[in-house]
This record gives structure tokens, sequence and C-alpha cells, in this order.
């Protein structure tokens, strides 16, 4: 295959990314949009096995048909409630790509050198290659490291508290000092073992900087991982000279950093301070001083009778309800309340879950009609016309201290505004304070009745009234 | 405990303390109501529908005889008289301005609410009638204005000729102010305001309008909730500011008050002078004499060419509305003061809300309340965060500067020395990179999770990578390059394979 031939199926394989992309932008498209997406990798791949010059086709076979095994087999099996540890790991398999492949870059340009240094290649471009590589193991290797602890964490393999070094920040920023030097070395001496060493610190960074943030703030940290994939994959693309690559490593990046952003506007706080560690990290005191009030709580007969006599209902999931998983029951709980008349709908805040768009996934998983599931932003307004409140999992996003008491720690974070319907019924398990360590005036407002035990069978029970 | 409405005498006062509406929210609070007869028949409520709304209509003595009196304007001598012993009567009252009256209300033993006074808490806003005047005011006088401006607010390119759209000018952007600003944007006008306190900077912005700023600064503690009176060099520089706009806008509508005093003369006769023929002023200071020198209360005058409308009523030229947020008001405010919701008025004076608003208690005078300190700004309680807030918000005005500079002259050292393919494939980058960016905005936010997994997905094009380094001949690097293989295909065969099973789960109801 002549190289115009390649360029041009890289364009065609660029285009249908983009076009795959575009395709997620509404529900109706979004399937075709991943088929594009599809495509253009097959013409991406078969493009560029026609083109190089391959050694060992066996080899490469064995490894492609072992890697897709493994892709289906981990698609297939996973749980929609564990998708934030697949996506996790995925980003870290992009990352680990992209350090091997640096290191193999490293050898075969340490191996020209000697071939270069008497004629063809300059010195500047020489640097810059190096300098390409350094970035592409760097970046990739915390995106793999960070990966890895992102997902035993969220799998609860690693207590998902944030858990500061000694020291603090200062280890990090030193190990990430340490690893530019390193990287320095490299470039001047070309050293491979520096490229090692500094490849250990990366990962050593990698992990240090992912311990250190708590489990609600995973979205905002696997948004990160996947824009640092995606920058790995254009490193990469910068090395090998190759446009799809970094075309491609582009979008994920901008995609990655949009979410993060995003992520971290709805929780009003700055990028920097989420990854500089949770909340509770440096002497959070958990604001517990003031009386609160009493409580009231409620049984399933009761919240039964709610739902009865309601003619709109609009339900606020959080966390809680993924570890419950109550969202199959209560599907169920929907259909009996539209077959009786009742308005129902979501109201999904940015952040609930540990992962974008974690609970529209979870709920179309239970075959909730996604035309029902509300954005924070769409339904806000209308909780002042809403009978029945039924808060499942959720604390932080639902808290009026947010919005009320400018004192608080998530104060100005926008949040659901649930206070404002008729009756609020909270499923907890527990009067325990949600991530942020704040105490929720939610719970002892008038309108509040709180319902106790495990979301999955209070709902079941709440099911067996009708 | 019975609640009477009485109808307001004033000529020109259309509005009624009480609607349908609000009697139904009367009733809930445990109150019976009587209603003189016909005392909404200028804000468009008749009898009928007061009755319908399980209201009874009195005749008037039998209304002021209740035990609490509802009413808009202050009381008239015959009307004080009327009052029963120990009864409560809510009203504007304006306990400042108004001594004699107070003193003649102090001489009954009533007690009196001044629906003026209510302390400017962020609780306390339900109640605030002020505000909801205000607000219909600042509407209304934009409506006057246009009716008296001989052409259209906004710009219009037609067919004979080119109108350029109305320039409009706020003074005080409080209530009123943003009022006018937005009726005034709505209708096309290009809108501007004033004042003195540039905290209100952000909200001016948000109707739309242009903030006009003094090159002088003065130290402004608004901290209950109004603005003060300034310094006379301020008032030079905000001078020299009206004259030069003056020259320029079409309409400019005066808001500014100082509680307690003459409202200040900001639009001098030079000023007016100075407008083109045709333009409008609305002074809704008239009440307290004006801030235009040309102002006569309650008239229209024309002086120099120029409308100038000193009306103090506007808000009773909108009076079903204006009685209708009115009367929520003083629902709001017997809320507060009905605790146990049974129709048993209390008047609680740990509550500053209330104390602030009562200017009678049982005969004596109660005005003016122990001072509140109010403003939004310091009503925050010192959080145990802030320190930590403060680190992540350096106030270091040169960082971006510096930063952009010394990230131009990186820039500029790599596109000195870098080869030309380098820069090519720069260029690459930022171009995807814009085109991602782009894209990404219109995912909605129910598919980020899918977003997520395909970008997975073709971030694993890092595969073509591996691929190219196939062709070498040294072990190490095949071997390396086959596990980047390896994971590469478990990204994407992974990746898409996710999606698509999420995908197919996202139904429509049908």
């Amino acid at each position: 295959m002549s190289q115009g031939l390649l360029s041009s199926a890289y364009l065609i394989a660029a285009l249908l990314f983009v076009m795959s992309l575009a395709g997620l932008s509404r529900q109706e498209s979004a399937k075709s949009g991943s088929l594009y997406g599809m495509i253009g990798m097959v013409i991406a791949v078969l493009a560029t096995l026609g083109y190089a010059h391959l050694e060992g086709f066996t080899y490469i076979t064995i490894m492609m048909i072992v890697g897709t095994a493994t892709g289906l087999f981990l698609a297939r099996k996973v749980e929609m409630t564990e998708m934030p540890q697949l996506v996790a790991i995925l980003n870290g398999f992009g990352g680990l790509a992209a350090v091997l492949i640096g290191f193999s870059s490293a050898i075969e340009s340490s191996e020209s050198m000697a071939r270069a240094a008497a004629n063809l290649v300059s010195p500047a471009d020489q640097l810059i290659h190096s300098i390409e590589i350094f970035i592409g193991i760097i970046i990739g290797a915390i995106t793999f490291s960070g990966s890895v602890v992102a997902c035993l964490k969220l799998n609860g393999n690693i207590n998902s508290r944030p858990v500061s070094l000694p020291g603090g920040h200062w280890t990090n920023l030193g190990l990430i000092v340490l690893a530019i030097l390193m990287g320095v070395i490299y470039v001047q001496q070309d050293s491979i073992l520096a490229l090692i060493v500094m490849t250990g610190l990366a990962f050593v960074f990698g992990i240090t900087l992912v311990m250190g943030i708590g489990g609600a703030d995973m979205p905002v940290v696997v948004s990160m991982l996947n824009a640092y994939s995606g920058l790995a994959a254009a490193a990469t693309g910068f090395m090998l000279g190759n446009n799809l690559l970094i075309i491609t490593g582009a979008m994920v990046g901008s995609s990655g950093a949009i979410l993060s952003y995003l992520m971290c506007a709805a929780m009003n706080r700055s990028f920097i301070s989420v990854i500089l560690g949770g909340f509770g990290t440096e002497g959070g005191s958990v604001a517990e001083g003031e009386e609160q009030g009493e409580y009231t709580e409620v049984n399933v007969e009761e919240v039964a009778e709610m739902l009865k006599n309601a003619s709109s209902v609009i339900i606020t999931p959080g966390y809680g309800m993924a570890v419950a998983q109550a969202q199959h029951p209560l599907r169920e709980l929907v259909n009996k309340l539209l077959a009786q008349n009742t308005r129902v709908r979501f109201g999904i805040h940015p952040v609930a879950g540990r992962l974008p768009g974690h609970m529209n996934v979870l709920l179309a998983e239970a075959k909730v009609p996604y035309d029902i599931v509300e954005e924070m932003d769409e339904i806000n307004d209308d909780f002042t016309e809403t009978d029945v409140v039924l808060v499942i999992g959720a604390n932080d996003t639902v808290n009026p201290a947010a919005a009320e008491d400018p004192g608080s720690p998530i104060a100005g974070m926008p949040v659901l505004r649930v206070w404002e319907a008729e009756r609020v019924v909270v499923f907890k398990r527990s009067m325990a304070t949600g991530y942020a360590g704040v105490q929720n005036p939610l719970f002892f407002k008038d309108n509040s009745r709180m319902l106790f035990g495990d979301a999955h069978g209070t709902v079941e029970g709440i099911l067996k009234q009708f | 405990m019975r609640i009477g409405i009485p109808g307001e005498i004033q000529e020109n006062e259309n509005r009624v303390a009480a609607t349908p509406d609000t009697i139904g929210k009367l009733q809930k609070l445990g109150y019976d109501v009587i209603i003189e007869s016909g005392a909404g028949i200028k804000a468009s409520f008749d009898d009928a529908a007061f009755i319908e709304a399980g209201a009874q209509i009195a005749e008037r003595s039998e209304v002021w005889g209740s035990d609490i009196v509802l009413k808009v304007n202050a009381p008239t001598d015959d009307e004080i008289s009327l009052l029963k012993d120990g009864a409560t009567l809510a009203s504007f009252i304006w306990p400042g301005q108004n001594e004699e009256l107070m003193n003649k209300l102090s001489e009954r033993n009533v007690n009196v609410l001044a629906l003026d006074s209510v302390p400017r808490l962020s609780r306390s806003q339900s109640l605030d009638a002020l505000s909801s005047m205000a607000n219909i005011g600042g509407y209304r006088a934009v409506v006057e204005a246009s009716h008296h401006f001989g052409r259209f607010f906004n710009g219009q390119i037609t067919a004979a000729g080119k109108i350029p759209p109305a320039k409009v000018m706020v003074i005080g952007a409080g209530v009123a102010g943003l009022a006018a600003l937005g009726a005034a944007g709505s209708m096309g006008a290009i809108v501007r305001a004033f004042d003195t306190r540039p905290e209100v900077k952000e909200q001016v912005e948000s109707m739309g309008a242009e903030f006009l700023e003094l090159d002088y600064e003065e130290e402004q503690d608004s901290s209950d909730g109004y603005a003060k009176e300034m310094s006379q060099a301020f008032i030079d520089a905000e001078m020299a500011l009206f004259m030069e706009q003056a020259k320029e806008v079409d309409i400019i509508i005066t808001t500014a008050l100082i509680p307690g005093r003459p409202a200040p003369k900001l639009i001098l006769e030079e000023m007016v002078k100075a407008m083109k023929p045709g333009s409008v002023i609305v002074d809704l200071a008239a009440q307290t004499g004006g801030n235009c020198e040309c102002t006569e209360k309650d008239k229209v005058v024309i002086r120099h060419g120029v409308t100038v409308i000193g009306y103090t009523d506007l808000p009773s030229r909108l009076p079903t509305q204006s009685s209708q947020l009115y009367g929520t008001n003083l629902v709001n405010m017997l809320k507060l003061m009905t605790p146990e919701k049974d129709g048993n008025l209390v008047i609680d004076f740990e509550d500053e809300v209330v104390r602030g608003l009562t200017v009678v208690k049982e005969g004596s005078i109660t005005w003016p309340p122990p001072p509140v300190k109010v403003s939004a700004a310091q009503v925050a309680k010192p959080a145990p965060k802030v320190d930590e807030v403060k680190k992540d918000k350096p106030s270091r005005p040169w960082l971006k500067p510096a930063l952009i500079a010394a990230g131009a002259a990186i820039f500029g050292w790599v596109a000195h020395s870098a080869p030309a393919s380098f820069l090519e494939h720069f260029t690459v980058f930022v171009l995807s990179s814009i085109i991602g960016y782009y894209v990404i905005w219109n995912v909605t936010s129910a598919l980020h999770t899918p977003l997520m997994s395909v970008t997975n997905a073709i971030s694993g094009i890092i595969v073509i990578g591996a691929l190219m380094q196939m062709g070498s001949d040294n072990n190490i690097i095949l071997a390396l390059s086959g596990i980047a293989l390896l994971v590469a295909m478990i990204n994407i065969v992974g990746g898409f394979a996710v999606t698509q099973r999420m995908l197919k789960m996202f139904i429509r109801d049908n």
C-alpha cells in the first residue's frame, strides 16, 4: 500500500471518529455514532497492517486475538454498577500502551543514533524526538498507575477514603520534579536507565496522586485520567509522526478535560482543590456543633400511602442506589405509579454516582425510559409543584445548606432543591453524613421523612403495598 | 381572630390589601376575613370573587372594628378613630417621615405594623413590600416613559430607513432600577445603569445592561442594605458622568433614595437642558422631593423640551398585580406572626423581623428598632474552612500575564528551534483539540458514561503505534510492542463492546 493511500485511510478514520463523538450528542444518534467509531478503527488498523513492514505475523495475530477476547470478556461480564472501574482500567491500558511504545521507540532511536550521528538526522530533530518520548512515557505511566489505583478504590479493594502521604503534596511535587530531572538526563545523555527510573517515579506519582482523592471525587479523577490517556496517545503520535494518533488523542483529551470541568463545576470546587485531595483531609471539621432539631421516621406503608395519593413524584438517586442495586425494584415502582397516572420523573445531579452519567446508565439498565430522566437544571424549578420526592442514596447533592448556609463547606454547590416539594422521603441506612462530612439540614425539615434501611429492601417493601 | 380589609380612600389608589388568592391563605392561617364592599373593584376583584374565596362582605365600620386591619396606605385621622381597642393595623406607615401620624397612632391602645420598616434580611425577603412594590414601579416607569417618548425603543432597519434604538440610563440599581433595566432592555433599548455601590455591577450586567463606573473610589459600607450619601469629591465625579450621559441618552429613570432623608438631587436643570428635545425623565423619588430639579410631585411637566414624570403612584397603576404581591407580603408577615396557625397573632420581639416592623406596640412607639446589621456579605458566619478557601484563590494580579508571557516565550523558543515536522504535527494537535472541544460540548449529560467508553475505545488507536514498530528486528522492541498491541486491543474491543451494550439499554418510552 502506498503512503498516499495510508494517509487517506487515516483521514477517513479521523473523520469517522469525529462523527462518532458527534453522534453521541443525542440518544437517537448514539448507536450509529458508536458504529462510525468501529468502522474508523477497522479502517485504520487494516491500512496500517497493509502498509507497515511487519515481522512475525503469527505473533501479531495471537496478540490481537488475545486482546480482542479479553476486551469482549470484560465488556460482557461487567455489571453496570461496575462501569466506573471498567472505564478507569481501560484508561490505564491506554496509558500502559503509551509507555511500552515509548520504550520501544527509545530503544529504536538509540540504536539508530550511531547511524544518525554520522549524517542525516539533525541534533534538533533528535532532541525533540527524545522529549516526545519522555512526555509520552511520563503521561502514560501516570495514567496507568493512577487508573489502577482508581479502579481498585472504586472496586473497594482499597479504602476509598483519601489517604495523604507523609509530607503531603510536597512528596508528590518532589516525585514529579525528580521524574522530570531524570527525563532531562535521558534527553541529554540518551540513558535508557534514566528513562526507566523516570518511569518508576511516574508510576509512584500516579499512585500517590489518586490515593489522596476520596471516593466521591472519582468522577473528576476518572475524567482526568481519560484526558491523560488521550494526551498519552497524542504524545505517541508526536513521537511516531502519526497524525491520526495526534488527532484522536487530542479529541479524547478535550473530552476528558471538559468532563472534568463539568464535574468540578457541579461541585462548585476548583479542579486544583479536587486533585489536591478530598474533603476532610486537612482538619476538615465535621459541622455538628449546631442543634439540628429532630427528624421524623416513617415506615414503608406510610410511604406507599403517600405515593398512592401523589399526583407528581420526582426521584433523585445517588450512589447509594447503585450500592443497594435498588434501580430494578425502583423501575417496578415507577411502573406502578405510571399505571395510576402519577407523573414520575428522575432528577439527576451531575456528580451523582462515581462516573459522569453513571446514574443514567444504571436507570437505562433497569429499563427506565430516558425521557423521564432529567438533568438538574431541567427539573430544579419543578420541585415546588411536586407532591413527593424520593431521595434514594443521595446526600450532599440534595443538601439545602449548600444554598442556604454561606458558612457550609459545600456552600455554593448547585444542588437539587428537593426541600421545596410538599413531602420529601429520604431513603438512608443511618443518620451518617455524606462524603463531604456535612450534616444535612434536609433531614430535619418539617416536610422531610426518613425511611431507614437498605434501599433495595425498602423499595421492595413499598412495592408490596401496591 | 378576625381580619378586616377596608377599601382605600386616597385618590389615585387602586390597590387593595388582599386578593381572593391571599384570602384563602389567610384562612389557612386560621383567620376569619371580612372585606369592605367594593374594596377590590379598582384592582379588578369584585365582591363575588371575594365571597367565593370565603370572605364576608361587610360595612366599613364593621371592617374597621376587626381585630386585625390590613391596609395599603397609612390611615387617616378618621380611620384611626375607627380602630377598636387592642386592634392591630398593618400598612405602609413611613414612621420616619410621619411623626404626627405616629403620635396619633400611639394615643390609641393599638399595635401598628409598618410594611415599609421590614429589616432587610434574607429570610424577610418574602414580606418586603418595598421590594415588591419597587419592582412594579420600575416596570411601570418604563411603560410611562415609552408612553411619553415619541419613538421606538428598539432599533429597526426598514425599507423606509433606519431607526436607532433608544438609550436608557437608570440611576440606582436597586429593585426598581433592576426591574426598569429589565423592562427597557426587553423592549429593545440600549440600557445602562449607575449606582454608588460597585458591588451591584454584577446584577446590572446580569440584566444585560452596561454598568457605568466612575474613576473615583470611595469606601462604601452599606451595612443596612441601602446606599448612603457620598462625599463631595465623589458627587462631583458623579455629576460629570451624568452630564455626559444626559447629552447622549433619551430616557433617564432615577431611583435614588436615602432612607429617612430627602432624595439627592442628581439631575440638575442644566443636565435637563443638555438632553435632546423629546427625551423623558421618570423620577421614582418624587415622593421625597425627586432626584431631578425639574420634578413636580404627581405631575408630568415639560421643561426645556424634556418630559419629566413625577408620578408617585406607579405601583398603583398596575393594581391587580401590585395588590396580589402586597397581599402575599402581608400573608407572609402573618405567617411569621402566627406560629401555631390558629388565627392568633403573636408579636414576638425576640424575632428581629417582627421587632423591626412593629412601630407601635400597645400604644407606645417602638420605632426606631435597635440596629440590625444585615448586609448579605456580613451575614456569612466565619466558616471553619475560610483559610483554605483563601489559599485556593491567592490574589496575584501579575500571575496570569506572567504565565502567558512565559508560555509565549517557551512556545517561541520551541517554534524557532524545532524542526518543521514538529510544527506541522502541533498544528494538527491544536486544531483537533478545538474540534474535540466543540463536538464534546454537544454531548448530552445522560450519555457521559458512553462518551467515556467510546473515547476509551478510540484512544486505543495507539494500536497503530504498536503495529508500526512491529517491523523491528530487535526482540525487545518486538516484545514491548506486542504487549502494547495486546492492551490497546483490549481497550478498543472492550470500549466499543461495552458502549454498544450500554446504548442498547437506553430506550424511549412509547
